[in-house]
């Protein structure tokens, strides 16, 4: 028999086809799931919503504004997630012992981790994001132009690359500790949470950190300046991407990790 | 009564075994106690004069809401109890001569302690020193901390009280992960972790304070940052005690009926 070599793109979408068949063996519960996920991020919704009942502005941001770097955030976070969670439970795969079959397959590891899990139910974030991104882009006093809409979709792929960098140096950490690292966290959700206010609210010295160590304000805040006419020099539409240096540490991390593996037995 | 104190020795004992998990939580804790008050910081400077509360109060309310993340957790279900209900191990506990919702609530009582003890006093030193309006201030005064330390009690006894509701139901209907999620998220909101009830627009307040879950978190953390004083206190605190009394009232008669309609599944 002839064995043909499928490609790392089809087989990705084989292991989503696989994962969403079974998950469609339970609907009731998906549906109920997915409902509740998205009740889960509306919360953070409510609280913005009810702090501008009371106050009508924060750092010159009105409430259209936050609410545009919000839902540009949570879209981010949340097509990141859909494809990237599968590093999420990374830890619990190196401690049970079975990333060493992945290792035994002549295919990318990382595919494989990937593909290993593609949580449906968080399509109720994405949902969301979606139905905030166009309240936010109608709603929000921006002339929009082609500029503007290339920096918004700029802002998509370099928060896409942010978080799911994120989402592998977690994995890669696990490759040493074993074990998820709580504190990662901060960075993932809490990047999520704390964007959905613009990075400037929180302070300079928190700014800079996020411009230069964990350049989160280069997907959120900068570019946002440009979009809300703020700032007008078109650097700031490319500030974005910039952002994708990162995914250099974390591939380099998790490359690091596999060469040190040893497996923990089982 | 002893062997519920026993029940709560075990758990307490068992939880205080995860100590690097208490660290790393504790260290991720401070960082969203943090941001959470340079938000509120933003807030203030945009409109000093809508601010509801004193920025100490508020400082106060969000470093105890972060120390004391895991006494007020909606989403914080014990595995092992709905383990018990889904692979019918609830059977050997029906036979033991105790009471099903007593049992329960101690242990998930003192889960919550064990969990709480070991996170709470790091954050908690650490924050005294942060300057002020930043940090968290001293008790207003020794009366408003004995009050505080009543009220932190009724709050986490309201809290389990409404996480047996749950697991009662769960006698009824075995698989509710999402009616979870749901509870989890409302109550977040109705609690006031997600802002502060006094946040909330005059009406809007009034009606969410006399909601079970206001009377969690809501009252301790604005005793001790002296945002709740005199009279409103006092009606506070009665509501608080109100809530308990109804809530394991209907929490056992839930528990009660689903022991006799329990089925048993496989095992």
């Amino acid at each position: 028999m002839k064995t043909k070599k499928v490609s790392g793109l089809k087989l990705y979408f084989h292991y989503l086809s696989i994962i969403f068949r079974s998950a469609m063996q339970y609907k009731a519960s998906f549906w109920i799931m997915t409902v509740g996920h998205f009740f889960v991020s509306f919360n953070v919704f409510l609280g913005v919503f009810f702090m501008f009942q009371r106050f009508s502005h924060v750092e010159g941001f009105t409430y259209n504004e936050v609410l545009l770097c919000f839902s540009i955030m949570l879209m981010e976070f949340s097509l990141a997630e859909i494809w990237a969670r599968g590093f999420d439970t990374f830890p619990s795969m190196i401690r049970q012992g079975t990333f060493d079959r992945v290792l035994l397959r002549p295919r990318s590891a990382v595919l494989q981790v990937l593909g290993s899990k593609f949580e449906l139910v968080r399509l109720g974030r994405v949902l969301q994001s979606i139905v905030m991104f166009g309240y936010g882009i109608t709603h929000v006093e921006v002339r929009w132009t082609g500029a503007k809409l290339v920096t918004v979709l700029f802002m998509l792929v370099g928060g896409v690359g942010l978080f799911s960098a994120m989402f592998m140096i977690y994995a890669a950490l696990s490759f040493f500790t074993l074990e998820g690292l709580e504190f990662m966290n901060v960075f993932t959700d809490g990047a999520r949470e704390y964007g959905k206010y613009p990075f400037g609210v929180y302070g300079k010295k928190l700014l800079l950190l996020t411009t230069f160590v964990v350049p989160y304000a280069l997907v959120q805040y900068y570019p946002l300046l440009y979009l809300l006419d703020r700032r007008n020099d078109p650097f700031y539409i490319l500030l974005p991407l910039l952002a994708l240096w990162f995914l250099l540490p974390a591939y380099g991390l998790w490359r690091f990790g596999v060469r040190k593996y040893k497996s923990s037995g089982s | 009564m002893k062997k519920y104190l026993s029940f709560f020795r075990l758990r307490l004992v068992t939880g205080l075994q995860y100590r690097t998990a208490a660290l790393a939580g504790m260290v991720t804790q401070f960082f969203w106690g943090f941001m959470e008050i340079m938000v509120f910081h933003a807030f203030y400077k945009a409109d000093p004069s809508a601010y509801p509360m004193t920025m100490e109060a508020t400082a106060a309310y969000v470093w105890l809401q972060q120390a004391l993340l895991v006494f007020f957790g909606a989403w914080m279900f014990e595995g092992e109890i709905l383990d018990t209900i889904n692979n019918g191990n609830l059977a050997y506990e029906l036979c033991r001569p105790i009471r099903i919702y007593d049992m329960w609530f101690a242990r998930s009582v003192a889960n919550r302690m064990s969990k709480a003890i070991l996170r709470c006093v790091p954050i908690l030193a650490v924050a005294v020193f942060l300057p002020e309006g930043y940090g968290l201030r001293l008790p207003v005064s020794l009366p408003a901390f004995l009050c505080f330390l009543i009220s932190l009690a009724m709050g986490l006894l309201v809290m389990v009280a409404l996480n047996m509701l749950v697991y009662g139901s769960c006698l009824y209907t075995i698989s509710g992960d999402g009616m979870r999620i749901l509870f989890a998220s409302l109550s977040e909101f109705l609690a006031g972790q997600v802002i502060p009830l006094p946040f909330f627009p005059e009406k809007v307040e009034r009606i969410l304070e006399l909601n079970p879950w206001a009377s969690m978190g809501n009252v301790p953390f604005r005793i001790y940052g002296g945002d709740l004083a005199g009279a409103a206190m006092i009606r506070a605190m009665i509501l608080q005690a109100l809530w308990l009394v109804i809530l394991v009232a209907a929490g056992r008669l839930l528990c009660a009926g689903g022991e006799k309609r329990a089925v048993v599944q496989g095992g």
